[in-house]
């Protein structure tokens, strides 16, 4: 029988072996691959369409009101590039939403 | 070096606020689940990957089920594969042993900074290790936090902090956006991803849709036809 310290190490421990791994693999084995072609323009087209993958379900899940601050978000982060601002935007539109409708 | 690290954590303090909320959310449910300060320090130092955590935390009942949780972590960081692939670049002409030191503190927030730095040529190893120092110093306060105060934000829908990160991914995905030969990529990876999060539980979306996008761009090349795109 493991104690429980014993296996709280171990769960800690693996869940930061794989993870690391993981990171460091992904940066490690894309060196292997060229860096022309259909390669390059798959990894430089991946940042974009992982950010936006990873919002996208979030905005849905908010409904109508998170397209639209989603939206409002957006268009201030291409006109101003202020990363922060654009948040608080985006923020303040679902605050408005929630509190008084 | 140092002045890159530094304004890479400057750089990542608009993102860090919200980084900060979420750790103290996390912290109040691993009080909740009586894992210790101590245990919860180890788990942001060591693992610090916040989804995963959240993941851990959830599947926190004694006796722990090590490998369900190890399974788990496994699939939601499986899109730090990609991240790392698409940091390659950023890592040109550095040793393994500054790769292997650096990757450690790559989250999700500090390589969405640096990948929009990258597109004015600012961005260095240094610029995202400096973002990595400062998510995990709020990290680790927001946890610390939560675990302390218990449940002190108490509604925080209300306050829409469960959009700031949403809001804050947003903005830093328009920051990456190259003009038309993005639309055709982006407009598949948002479908993808839509619909694998309906269907597959999990975070399988963030890797269906960022790889299915990828791939649009790969097989429709506008610039094979003579349409020229500015970069």
């Amino acid at each position: 029988m493991i104690s429980g310290d014993v296996k709280i190490g171990l769960a800690i421990g693996l869940a930061a072996v794989v993870t690391y791994a993981l990171r460091a693999g992904g940066l490690l084995l894309s060196e292997k691959l060229p860096d022309k072609g259909g390669f390059k323009r798959f990894f430089d087209a991946l940042p974009g369409t992982i950010l936006l993958s990873l919002v996208t379900p979030g905005i849905l899940a908010s409904g109508g009101i998170g397209v639209l601050a989603a939206a409002a978000t957006g268009l201030c982060a291409y006109r101003t590039g202020n990363l922060f601002v654009s948040m608080l935007i985006g923020m303040a539109v679902i605050i408005i939403q929630r509190n008084f409708f | 070096m140092t002045q890159s690290v530094r304004a890479g954590m400057i750089a990542n303090l608009p993102v860090a606020a919200s980084v900060g909320v979420y750790g103290s959310v996390l912290g109040v449910l691993a009080a909740q689940k009586s894992i210790s300060w101590s245990t919860l320090l180890m788990m942001n130092l060591s693992i610090f990957a916040g989804s995963a955590q959240f993941v851990m935390v959830d599947m926190w009942t004694p006796p722990l089920p090590i490998v369900e949780m190890t399974a788990a972590v496994l699939m939601i960081n499986l899109r730090y594969l990609l991240i790392g692939a698409s940091l390659k670049p950023v890592f040109k002409n550095t040793s393994i042993w500054h790769k292997l030191g650096v990757m450690h503190l790559v989250a999700d927030e500090n390589w969405a900074v640096t990948m929009a730095a990258h597109r004015n040529g600012k961005a260095t190893t240094g610029f995202l290790f400096g973002g990595g120092i400062c998510l995990v110093t709020i990290w680790c306060f927001g946890t610390m936090l939560g675990h302390t105060l218990g449940n002190a934000v108490t509604n925080p829908e209300a306050y829409a902090l469960d959009f700031a990160f949403i809001a804050v991914f947003t903005a830093l995905a328009v920051s990456l956006f190259r003009g038309a030969k993005d639309i055709l990529p982006w407009l598949v990876a948002a479908i993808v991803a839509a619909v694998t999060e309906h269907w597959i539980p999990g975070k399988w979306y963030v890797l269906s849709g960022g790889v299915s996008g990828a791939l649009m761009a790969v097989f429709h090349n506008p610039m094979r036809k003579g349409l020229k795109n500015d970069d």
